[in-house]
């Protein structure tokens, strides 16, 4: 198995013991900040998944619809069957993975590649958002839905926590370490080479006995699994399920995004992306509700500021660190120490 | 439920063959920026959307609606051109995911914008052209002229394209990115130009749009999706094929919206298109991709 560096197991350290840390010294605003981090985590957990496919070239749109259906499904079938969660997510990640395989499959095999992939998945996203608001008399339409309360709100039997988010916490905190095992466990793979060289030439790939589509089913299929666990949690956290908050092509966006704006081919990529994300858009959104000037310029319509800066900052990052940040920090240092090691010989 | 053969479903049919000419219209220019330069302009929509807050706040200040039309139009060929210099340009040379997630961004900033700018509510021109009334049928003037209107600029962009010097140098650059360099066509400029067109004809949509629908900023996300499809559908680079996918898409819409719900319509047009794309990949009229 993989052995952790001494910072990497202090790291987690902290991260375990982060809910004590913010009781003892930000005790009156404790579940702001407990919930600023779960959905840090829950995010950071969606955008890993993405990226296990996304790093090899397959730039899907369509996870917005896999968030969706674990979150929808998850909800649909304790609301209406009275499943609980421990049997309704597995299901919802079931029939996530299998619309990722129907689609996947000729994608794949037609050797669908790029823009066109793109624009597919983005027509997966908008029919399974447009399928829930239809399904109106069951979804909640727009307005989306909540799963019914369970008792008093805090229940193992419906993975209910409303009233305790240090145990939601260690739940999200789990997620994103599993899916952080998952990333590594793929990048150690034989696939990942196969993959690798498949998203770089297909052909060659293919003429060198690598079945490209099976390995791109693989990844879509752990891609998708997780992305509808993470819906899943999402809703179960929050207690609410709305098509534009876990479904659809602003969702897609938003994981894609959050992913490049971290760095797509570093393992914590995609959780920097996430912690960039939501603490930008926490810090706006603070910033502008206690600006007055900006209250009275702009009136209610105020709160599109953090957007605009939010779709400028995103343009200035692909075009100036394609690398995100993370991969771009790292680059640095590598090129550092190469050239601090480089250093010494050239003075001896 | 009221799915009978009868007078109002032929009104539905036609109907979407009416609203095929707006969608078409809108494909249009994004094909022909895709098929050029190779970009997808994930905020095209939201181009159209500038220009139909243009438009409207031209008429508002007093100006008469041929005049607004005008500026309206040359802002979104403005809008193109320095979406091109500004953000498309740089990232030319990088890998296609970037190409098309930095136009991304520039759908929420025009988003955003336009809510700062104008607020979140609904504006309309009050522009009231009356309605065409066959039988028990009725179809809005505007939708008629809306297709006409838009059937002559793909008539016009045609002989352009197939004609002018700059239409052929347009055409083959598509067809091949490296030679024409070197056959002396200069490709920074017929992109800019592309760029120009293409945010001309999103322009042109504007200014058929505000004459039937209400404006907000969120009016992009109805359109986006649906023109990217029809893009993809028919066929890249082939404008005869964008026609017919605009023209099968919208009767799902509106046959789909008459017998079941709006998003019914909708829902069964991307099922639709992504059934197509596995059996014939390069769409209905594409060559081979």
């Amino acid at each position: 198995m993989m052995r952790l560096s001494r910072s990497a197991l202090i790291g987690l350290a902290v991260l375990i013991a982060l809910p004590f840390l913010i009781r003892f010294f930000f005790a009156g605003s404790e579940r702001y900040y407990l919930h600023l981090l779960i959905q840090i985590f829950i995010w950071a957990f969606i955008y890993t998944g993405w990226s296990i496919m996304g790093r090899f070239g397959l730039t899907s749109l369509g996870h917005g619809a896999f968030t969706g259906i674990g979150a929808y499904g998850c909800v649909l079938l304790w609301n209406y069957v009275g499943l609980t969660p421990w049997f309704g997510i597995p299901i919802a990640i079931v029939a996530a993975v299998l619309v990722a395989l129907l689609v996947g499959y000729p994608c794949f095999h037609l050797r669908i590649t790029g823009h066109y992939f793109a624009l597919l998945t983005l027509a997966l996203t908008e029919f399974v958002r447009l399928c829930i608001v239809g399904l109106r008399d069951y979804t909640g339409g727009s307005l989306g839905t909540q799963p019914k309360r369970y008792g008093d709100g805090f229940s193992l039997y419906a993975l209910q926590f409303e009233t305790d988010r240090v145990i939601s916490f260690y739940i999200a905190l789990a997620l994103w370490l599993a899916g952080l095992v998952v990333w590594m466990w793929v990048d150690r793979s034989m696939d990942r080479y196969a993959l690798e060289a498949a998203s770089q030439d297909e052909e060659a790939a293919a003429s060198v006995g690598i079945d490209v589509t099976r390995e791109k089913l693989k990844v879509t299929a752990i891609s998708a699994a997780m992305c509808a666990l993470g819906g899943a949690v999402y809703g179960q956290y929050q207690m609410y399920i709305g098509p534009d908050t876990i479904a659809g092509l602003g969702v897609s966006l938003n994981i894609v995004f959050a992913v490049i704006a971290g760095g797509l081919w570093v393992m914590l990529g995609p959780t920097v992306g996430a912690v960039f994300t939501q603490v930008l858009s926490e810090v706006l959104r603070v910033t502008i509700q206690s600006t007055a000037g900006l209250q009275s310029a702009f009136g209610s319509s105020v709160l599109a500021l953090d957007t605009l800066i939010y779709g400028l900052l995103l343009v200035l990052f692909i075009i100036y660190m394609p690398k995100g940040i993370l991969g771009t920090i790292l680059e640095r240092r590598e090129k550092k120490s190469a050239s601090a090691r480089a250093a010494p010989a050239n003075a001896v | 439920m009221q799915c009978e053969l009868d007078i109002f479903f032929l009104e539905a049919v036609l109907n979407g063959l009416l609203l095929a000419g707006l969608l078409a219209l809108l494909a249009l220019g994004l094909n022909l920026v895709f098929g050029v330069i190779d970009v997808v302009w994930i905020c095209y929509a939201e181009l159209v959307m500038v220009g139909m807050y243009g438009i409207n706040y031209a008429y508002k200040t007093g100006a008469p609606f041929v005049v607004a039309a005008l500026f309206g139009i040359l802002l979104v060929a403005f809008a193109g051109l320095l979406l091109h210099q500004l953000v498309i340009r740089p990232v030319l040379e990088s890998a296609p995911i970037n190409q098309l997630l930095v136009t991304g961004g520039v759908l929420f900033v025009l988003q955003a914008a336009a809510t700062l700018a104008f607020g979140i509510d609904f504006k309309t021109l009050g522009i009231r052209l009356g309605s065409l009334n066959i039988y028990d049928m009725s179809f809005a003037y505007s939708r008629i002229i809306t297709f006409a209107v838009a059937s002559a600029a793909m008539l016009v962009l045609w002989l352009f394209l197939s004609r002018s010097y700059i239409g052929i140098a347009i055409r083959a650059i598509a067809q091949d990115r490296q030679i024409m360099p070197l056959m002396g066509v200069d490709h920074r400029t017929i992109y800019l130009v592309t760029s120009a067109i293409g945010g001309g004809l999103a322009g042109l949509a504007a200014v058929l749009m505000v004459l039937q629908y209400d404006i907000y900023p969120q009016i992009g996300q109805q359109f986006g999706p649906l023109i990217f499809m029809i893009c993809v559908l028919g066929g890249l680079g082939s404008m005869i094929g964008g026609f017919i996918a605009a023209f099968l898409i919208s009767e799902f819409i509106a046959i789909g919206g008459s017998c079941f719900a709006t998003e019914w319509g909708y829902a069964i047009a991307f099922l639709f298109f992504m059934i197509v794309i596995f059996i014939r990949p390069q769409g209905l009229f594409g060559g081979k991709a």
